[in-house]
């Protein structure tokens, strides 16, 4: 989702192999597998044992490259005594999904992907429930941390980082500060043609619909049109689409204002002139969160491995080498915030932003908006 | 000589059907297990529905059909076709002459020419790319040398550069090929005989390297018709062509069966291109 890195390969010389691109830009082949809409989520939580002899389970575990130590499956084999931890690494959420949404066992034990993800495996029935009683670090969370609105009470996901969208700008280059999504729908003429804005589709439409008031969530025809036709207008004053490397453009002085995620928005550069700035109609709230396989057959190692990962020690990590916030409140205490780091925000700041919900059949709407607006 | 000398190995057309099959059957294997079965795996999509939260519901449909003829994944078709036809066009008429030029070299001249056309080819596309980006952005070197404010990046223009850039190599080697195996005693005769040089080369000259004409034509137009990277990155995503469409129903929407179908209309389009080459280039 906010990590849409994805293989640019290069192409090979020959028409043949063009038409071999073209297959392969599709991705992978033909084992994606029917994901039944119908399947309710099991209420049947499997019984587990708090005293398990973890040294005869194993651990399978998918996440982004770099978004835990390197050293973990190492320390968790160390420390928990399980036999064995092997880390897959993704690439986005969707490439997590098809790994994940296979009829029977994946293989896999823990996940991690972002929250309306976890929500629809969810409602897939894919997940198995949290128990409580096996995680007691549960309770370093913020309170506000078990209260997300797509998993109230964190029945199935545990969160991970979290952070928020806003403007991210060179407060040397700019004539006044950033205060509205305006601001880079509608800039004004010293602005015009420095401003990027993300493609990725909910991250498209989100300063549209927040400008107009809207949910970010919101399924409506009419707010998705009007919206629409506020993206079309900006079109025009936009230096270009960019979800990737607009910390590079606003450092370069080619950008002077962007639409980022705070934990990419190079707030720490050493210059000291890029800030950031959720705008007052306020913004989203996303989750990365970690998840247990239904069809895992380690589930006792896998609680213990989250209640690992909770542990401030470890769980700081994430905020002092990724610069993302995590939800850890005992973990956040102890993080030293550099000067001009993100990592100040406050919890109750990030929950003003409405997270990001699956909406199932109705995210196509988004995905013809990103077109539309593109092809414009 | 003797009777029984004259007579043939015992069945001459097999023998070679057999080498035939044993030199293609490396090549054949990998086309066949790397690109034909993935590839009608992945186009078999088409004719399913897409799952709630992406995947494949295994039930017959031709929506995904109906939704391609959408205005809107036209006018996609369309920008794709126009931005590569505009490049092949481009790439003809740099690539002749340099083709051209290069055939009359001395021989040894000649090799040095040849290397330094593909010689690009040694560097990462990503990387090229992004010197074009550093060249044309913004601050970039060229407004700096020239002290000027020029908008040259993202937009269609640094689209069709960035294409050329990439794929002028695959115009020079074929017409080269075409026009090096040109005897020039066909050109004498024509001089000869009172042609000036432009009816020499209309006349002569380029019917007879128009089957290079078309493979080089054919070499720019297929990679640049389905390329994303460069009109994300030197485009800047505010135009999308075809390759964006498919990357994004099969990487951001967990569209398969839509991405699927944009995918077989892409090869339906370069199979028409090929049989329009292929009938041409008989004719010629």
């Amino acid at each position: 989702m906010f990590r849409t890195r994805f293989t640019r390969r290069l192409p090979a010389a020959v028409a043949v192999a063009g038409l071999a691109l073209a297959a392969a830009a599709c991705g992978g082949g033909g084992e994606s597998t029917s994901t039944g809409a119908e399947a309710a989520p099991s209420a049947s939580a499997a019984q587990l044992n708090a005293n398990a002899d973890l040294s005869k389970q194993s651990l399978q575990v998918t996440v982004w490259d770099g978004y835990t130590p390197k050293e973990l499956p190492d320390k968790v084999k160390q420390d928990l005594k399980v036999s064995n931890v092997k880390i897959n690494l993704h690439d986005t959420n969707e490439t997590a999904m098809k790994k994940l949404a296979v009829p029977g066992d994946s293989g896999i034990d823990v996940a991690f992907v972002s929250g309306q993800y976890a929500q629809a495996l969810w409602e897939q029935g894919l997940l198995e429930p949290i128990h409580p009683e096996l995680i007691p670090n549960l309770s370093n969370l913020y309170p506000e941390a078990t209260q997300l609105s797509y998993d109230k009470g964190n029945k199935y996901s545990v969160p991970y980082t979290w952070g928020t969208t806003g403007i991210c700008y060179r407060s040397d280059l700019v004539k006044a500060e950033p205060t509205s999504w305006n601001d880079i729908l509608k800039p004004p003429a010293w602005a015009q043609k420095k401003v990027t804005m993300m493609t990725t589709e909910r991250w498209l439409a989100l300063p549209a619909l927040k400008a107009l008031g809207y949910s970010v969530n919101t399924d409506k025809d009419d707010e998705i049109a009007k919206a629409k036709e506020l993206l079309v207008a900006a079109k025009q004053n936009l230096l270009g689409y960019d979800d990737t490397t607009f910390g590079d453009k606003l450092k370069s002085g080619e950008a002077v204002m962007v639409e980022a995620w705070d934990g990419w928005c190079p707030t720490t550069d050493p210059k000291k002139n890029i800030k950031f700035v959720v705008p007052k109609e306020g913004s989203d709230l996303w989750v990365d969160t970690m998840v247990i396989m239904k069809s895992s057959k380690n589930k006792e190692a896998a609680h213990a491995l989250i209640n690992y990962i909770l542990d401030p020690k470890i769980h700081g990590w994430a905020a002092e080498n990724i610069n993302y916030k995590v939800p850890n409140k005992a973990a956040m205490d102890a993080v030293k915030v550099p000067e001009g780091s993100l990592l100040g925000i406050k919890p109750a700041e990030l929950l003003n932003g409405e997270s990001i919900r699956d909406l199932g059949e109705a995210s196509t709407k988004y995905t013809r908006l990103s077109t539309e607006v593109q092809a414009q | 000589m003797t009777s029984q000398t004259k007579t043939r190995p015992a069945s001459p057309a097999r023998g070679r059907r057999f080498a035939a099959f044993a030199f293609l059957s490396p090549g054949l294997t990998y086309l066949i297990v790397l690109l034909l079965v993935p590839l009608a795996l992945v186009l078999s999509a088409a004719f399913f529905r897409r799952g709630r939260f992406g995947g494949i519901i295994y039930e017959f449909t031709t929506e995904n059909f109906t939704r391609l003829i959408d205005p809107l994944y036209l006018s996609v078709l369309g920008n794709s076709l126009k931005i590569a036809g505009i490049t092949t066009l481009l790439a003809l008429l740099i690539g002749y002459p340099t083709a051209y030029f290069i055939a009359q070299l001395p021989r040894n001249w000649k090799t040095i020419a040849l290397v330094a056309i593909v010689l690009p080819f040694w560097t990462n596309f990503i990387i090229r790319i992004y010197a074009w980006i550093m060249l044309l952005s913004g601050p970039g070197i060229v407004n700096s040398v020239l002290g000027t404010q020029l908008e040259l990046l993202y937009k269609d223009g640094a689209i069709v550069v960035g294409l050329l850039y990439s794929y002028l190599p695959l115009m020079v080697l074929p017409l080269y090929a075409a026009i090096e195996r040109l005897d020039p005693q066909l050109r004498e005769a024509s001089a000869n005989l009172g042609a000036s040089a432009f009816t020499t080369f209309r006349k002569v000259t380029l019917p007879l390297t128009i089957p290079g004409v078309l493979t080089g034509c054919l070499f720019v137009f297929v990679p640049s018709f389905g390329n994303f990277v460069i009109p994300d990155l030197l485009g800047g995503g505010k135009s999308i062509m075809v390759g964006n469409l498919i990357r994004t129903q099969f990487l951001q929407a967990r569209d398969e069966p839509f991405g699927a179908t944009l995918t077989l209309a892409l090869i339906a389009v370069l199979i028409v291109l090929l049989m329009v080459q292929s009938w041409a280039a008989r004719r010629a």
